[in-house]
């Protein structure tokens, strides 16, 4: 058993340096297996498993004829919901297939086909007859059907809240901005699509009845998800990802796919199966971010201080599962309006399960807030900037706690002398080159520093000097297991060669998901407690042998601080005169987010989230025909994301800082944050460069054609 | 996937008579369109046959029926096309519409027939569960009303809305390339801007080839407008994407006055668009801001646009108008 370990502040030795990734050598050789590559089943000689999908929004499946399928060479059974295993927990409307003829949403799981190819499984899915019984559906999100209020919106957060006479601040300020913002779905498009390998052993002798190898952010997550669904005990379900091709969050929890894997398996146990998402098949099935609307009124007085704010959120969720994203929640912290109102409504709709993208909730939330002080700035004859440093808040203006760190006015004033922006020109359209209207634009940047509970690490003493240090969380491509491994090696006072780390596999203790920028802060500070810990018992000296599973208990920080993150994205954008073709030639984010404990691995997070950012403000859209409720624009070719050519001058620097109150490492989380604001900036800057105001997202070349 | 065989041609004749003899057999060239849509559903051949080995692959200067041209075989790769050294000075327009187009990968890949013939990228087209005439004749269109950022502007019918994809047809189109044709009645030659057909009521027939016709190559005439020529592809991204509009110009100057001037539209019909109006009204006048602005609006008094498609005009007269001002010499910025 564990014991909650106050952890001490960690000296940094390997921290802070750039130690290679430990995984880069088996990565570029290819030597790195992925779920669907994973031999972990290869001796049971698995079965291909494909998903039939449903052609209609609404209904029931009337019948569903498998005798085509069957009879292709290699097809080895079809499974639907008259004979696929019965789940023990269907609460979950999104993981309870197979169990009834309803259909939800379009591209439901209706079948699965196994066969002893992936080609055959894919033509006999494909020869699955299925007719429906259709009802009318409704797929469209408008203004005027979001307006079911969720009882709170994620992770649980209140849906309204309200400071102070709201009406009466906007009534009397001296300048209004009053908008509507809007942003599209957007899918997470990890380079490597879902997969499972599944086995479903027969005799429990080590208690494990489900083995799976699966492309997820947190293994723990998935037993502790799917095991009750199939009526099996956590601990009864064995998971392993070793390595994982990036999740943005749409492999935060387990969607369908893992329990279609489950139930095949379960088929024709004991023997494996394998199941891989095609890139088609991930627009309908592994979540995506709601589209949304903020109605955003910003009151200020004369000198551009905020008198009050609203921001009121219209968005969906879906009618077979409850997702409602806290868009809102970043309007309630970021700027000193004395009174404030902000408010979720969304519109239930017959779709595929919204489900968490990078930053949800600070996204599409930082677009409409950083867009509308631009505005602001403008209608009071105020730089940017200035506007925006006028009106930091002395504490949270949500918790009325003090801010553990809050550094934005750092992050602007630095992003603003390294980027130059004194030079910029005050009106906008007052710049062209060639072809191109040139202009400059700044959003703030923000995002929650948070540590999740249920982490335990295990530090054993391996005799020679060597330590093993297991938790597991998984290495979604962050560089998670490149930077434990300084921190254990800093822990415990050695060499990062001296470390053996063993993560992603649910027999290693426990470990909270890769998400919510929350996983080095959380098993860092897990690693940290156990290797105090084993110091303190074990001495400097251990003998082989010699183990400590410990977990962190809480910082003062959690309940003491207001813990966010703050940077600052300066951007540079062209707009060509005859096409309206929007280019950026440079992106600079300035950010505070604690100690940077690897550099390599910190600015792939800031740089790739900055590009994420540059791609949803140019580029990402999924298109939902509101008459299919089907995703349309459901390839790579189709939804567009940043291509290379894209991709110009991007740069990220970091705040020097500590922030041992929030964890012992001193660092605060930076997975997200790059994301945040940066479509603000890019649609801030489009603004300055021709003087068109555009406040919906994607910003495509036809919004600039008059 | 429906198991297929496969068949390598040695020469012409036999691939022509595998193909013609079998409905059910399709001509394989790079295989970077085709080989999606058999992983798709969208084409379920019985029998590839490849026509990468027939001999195809020279780039020559030759006399042709109506003078000098430049014979392209079908097997070209699309970048060996763009980056031979007489493409790159009599053709401009070819190389660069070519180097607009898909990614480094695709473009070796690429062949000059399976240019030519590659098939809409309507959604709807590309995706099985839904109605589509092209892929299922009768069964309806789902662009109209639906998703239609890429439709077409120019010629097209109710029954189909799509634009044809190809840069490099677009080029083609603007050079008066003729494409050569093998069958079963023999060789013909086929202007390339008769080889694409509007949709009408048969939008099923991309081309007005019949099954079993063999492209072997393209023959490009040597034109002083043909020197003097560029491409401009207008997309949302900086590369790797399909264009919302393009435009392949060429221009021949008297003076200050137009002798010669091609301009072909890609992003706007079912098939690459000569705008013969928007030629004829600039032939004869100096090419200013003005003048190009009235002669586009003279090709697009037959457009026909929705919400979704209105951007396609002042983006075709903006990309249009700096295409030939900079053919002009005109400095346009
Ligand atoms: C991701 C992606 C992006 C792309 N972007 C672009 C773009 O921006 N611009 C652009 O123009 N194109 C683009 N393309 C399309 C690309 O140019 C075509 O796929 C390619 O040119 C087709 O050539 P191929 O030789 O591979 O044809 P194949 O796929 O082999 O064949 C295409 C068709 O032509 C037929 N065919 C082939 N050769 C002959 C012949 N000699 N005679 C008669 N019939 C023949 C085949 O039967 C088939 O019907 C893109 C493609 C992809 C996959
Ligand atoms: S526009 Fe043409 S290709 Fe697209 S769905 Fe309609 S018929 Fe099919």
């Amino acid at each position: 058993m564990s014991t909650r370990t106050s952890t001490t502040p960690v000296t940094p030795r390997s921290m802070g340096t750039r130690l290679d990734r430990v995984d880069g050598p088996e990565k570029v050789t290819g030597r790195a297996t992925y779920a669907v590559e994973s031999a972990a089943h290869d001796t049971g000689d698995p079965l291909h498993v494909w998903l039939v999908q449903s052609t209609v929004a609404k209904g029931e499946v009337e019948r569903l004829d498998p005798a085509a399928a069957l009879a292709h060479p290699g097809v080895v059974a079809v499974l639907d919901h008259t004979s696929a295993m019965r789940l023990a927990d269907t609460d979950d409307g999104e993981l309870a297939i197979l169990q009834d003829p309803r259909v939800h949403f379009r591209g439901q799981v209706v079948a699965l086909v196994l066969a002893e190819t992936s080609e055959a499984a894919r033509e006999g899915a494909a020869l699955v007859e299925v007719s429906y019984r259709e009802e009318p559906h409704e797929a469209e999100l408008r203004e005027d059907n979001a307006t079911y209020r969720p009882e709170t919106v994620n992770p649980a957060m209140d849906t309204d809240t309200e400071d102070g006479d709201v009406d009466a601040a906007l009534a009397g300020a001296a300048v209004l901005v009053e908008q509507t913002y809007r942003t599209p779905h957007e899918h997470n498009n990890p380079m490597e699509p879902h997969a499972t390998v599944a086995r479903w052993a027969q005799d429990g002798t080590s208690g494990e009845v489900l083995d799976l190898v699966d492309s997820t952010q947190g293994v723990h997550g998935v037993a502790q998800t799917v095991g009750p669904v199939l009526g099996l005990e956590a601990t009864q379900v064995r998971v392993r990802a070793p390595y994982v091709g990036g999740g943005f969050g749409s492999k935060g929890q387990p969607h369908a796919h893992v329990v279609a894997a489950a139930l095949a398996a379960h088929a024709v146990r004991p023997r494996p199966v394998r199941l891989a998402v095609t890139r088609q098949q991930m627009f309908a099935l592994t979540g995506y971010r709601t589209a949304t609307i903020s109605h955003v009124r910003l009151g200020a007085d004369a000198d551009g201080r905020l008198v009050g704010l609203e921001h009121r959120v219209q968005e969906q969720t879906s009618a077979v599962k409850e997702f409602a994203e806290q868009t809102a929640s970043p309007s309630r912290m970021m700027y000193a309006a004395p009174a404030r109102r902000t408010s979720h409504r969304l519109a239930v709709l017959d779709v595929a399960v919204p489900s968490w993208m990078r930053a949800p909730g600070e996204m599409p939330g930082m677009f409409a807030g950083e867009v509308a002080m631009d505005e602001l700035a403008l209608a009071c004859g105020l730089d940017p900037v200035e506007l925006r440093l006028r009106n930091e808040p002395d504490l949270d203006p949500e918790t009325g706690k003090p801010f553990d760190v809050r550094r934005l006015p750092d992050c602007l004033r630095r992003g603003a002398e390294r980027f130059g922006w004194a030079d910029r020109p005050r009106e906008p359209r007052s710049r062209r080159v060639g072809d191109w209207w040139v202009g400059t634009g700044v959003a703030a940047a923000t995002y929650p520093a948070m540590k999740m509970p249920g982490n335990e690490a295990r530090v054993t003493a391996l005799g020679g000097g060597r330590y093993g240090v297991a938790i597991g969380c998984v290495d979604i491509g962050t560089g998670a297991r490149t930077v434990l491994t300084q921190i254990a090696a800093d822990a415990l006072g050695v060499d990062p060669g001296a470390v053996d780390l063993e993560v992603a596999d649910t027999r290693l203790p426990s470990a909270s998901v890769a998400g919510g920028s929350s996983g080095t802060s959380s098993w860092g500070s897990t690693v940290v407690a156990a290797a105090q810990r084993f110091r303190e018992e074990h001495g400097p000296d251990p003998a082989a042998g010699a183990e400590v599973t410990a977990s962190a208990a809480k910082s003062p920080a959690e309940t003491e601080t207001a813990n966010h993150s703050f940077g600052a994205v300066f951007c540079e954008a062209r707009v060509n005169r005859w096409t309206g073709e929007v280019r950026v030639p440079r992106l600079l984010g300035v950010y505070s987010v604690g100690r940077v404990l690897n550099p390599v691995t910190a600015r792939s997070q800031l740089v790739g989230g900055l590009v994420m950012g540059l791609s949803a403000a140019l580029f990402e859209e999924s298109w939902r025909d509101p008459r299919t409720g089907h995703v349309v624009t459901q390839d790579l070719a189709s939804y567009h994301v940043a291509a290379h050519a894209d991709v110009l001058d991007v740069d990220a620097e970091w705040l020097e800082e500590s922030d041992e109150a929030f964890t012992p490492m001193g660092s605060r989380g930076i997975g997200e944050i790059g994301i945040v604001g940066t479509a603000a900036a890019v649609a801030n800057a489009t603004h300055h460069a021709t003087g068109v105001r555009v406040r919906e997202l994607p910003l495509t070349p036809d919004r600039f054609l008059s | 996937m429906r198991e297929l065989d496969y068949v390598r041609a040695s020469d012409v004749e036999e691939a022509v008579a595998l193909v013609s003899g079998d409905p059910d057999a399709r001509y394989l060239g790079g295989g970077t369109n085709l080989v999606d849509h058999l992983k798709l559903g969208i084409a379920r051949p019985a029998r590839l046959v490849d026509v990468g080995r027939l001999g195809l692959d020279g780039v020559e200067e030759q006399d042709g029926p109506d003078g000098r041209v430049l014979h392209v075989g079908a097997n070209v790769r699309n970048s060996d096309l763009a980056a031979h050294p007489v493409v790159r000075s009599a053709f401009p327009v070819l190389s660069r519409a070519l180097l607009s187009g898909a990614s480094g990968q695709l473009r070796h890949q690429a062949s000059t027939g399976g240019n030519l013939l590659q098939r809409t990228r309507c959604v709807y087209f590309q995706d099985v569960t839904t109605p589509c005439n092209k892929r299922e004749p009768g069964s309806g269109c789902s662009a109209v009303g639906g998703y239609g950022r890429q439709d077409a502007v120019l010629g097209a019918s109710e029954h189909c809305v799509a634009t044809h994809p190809s840069d490099m047809a677009v080029a083609m189109a603007a050079l008066d390339a003729v494409v050569v044709v093998r069958g079963r009645q023999g060789e013909r030659r086929v202007p390339v801007r008769e080889l694409h057909r509007l949709p009408g009521d048969r939008p099923d027939l991309d081309t007005t080839l019949e099954h079993g016709d063999l492209v072997t190559g393209v023959e490009l005439p040597f034109t002083d407008a043909a020197r003097c020529s560029t491409y401009l592809k207008v997309r949302d991204r900086a590369s790797y994407a399909f264009a919302l509009v393009s435009v392949a110009a060429a221009l021949e100057l008297d003076g200050d006055v137009v002798r010669d001037v091609r301009i072909a539209w890609g992003g706007v019909a079912h098939k690459p668009w000569r705008a013969t109006a928007a030629e004829e009204a600039l032939t004869g006048r100096a090419v200013d801001e003005d003048a190009v602005r009235a002669a586009v609006d003279a090709e697009l008094a037959a457009a026909r646009t929705t919400d979704q498609t209105a951007y396609k005009l002042p983006m075709l007269r903006g990309a249009t108008t700096r295409t030939l001002l900079r053919l002009a010499g005109k400095d346009p910025s």
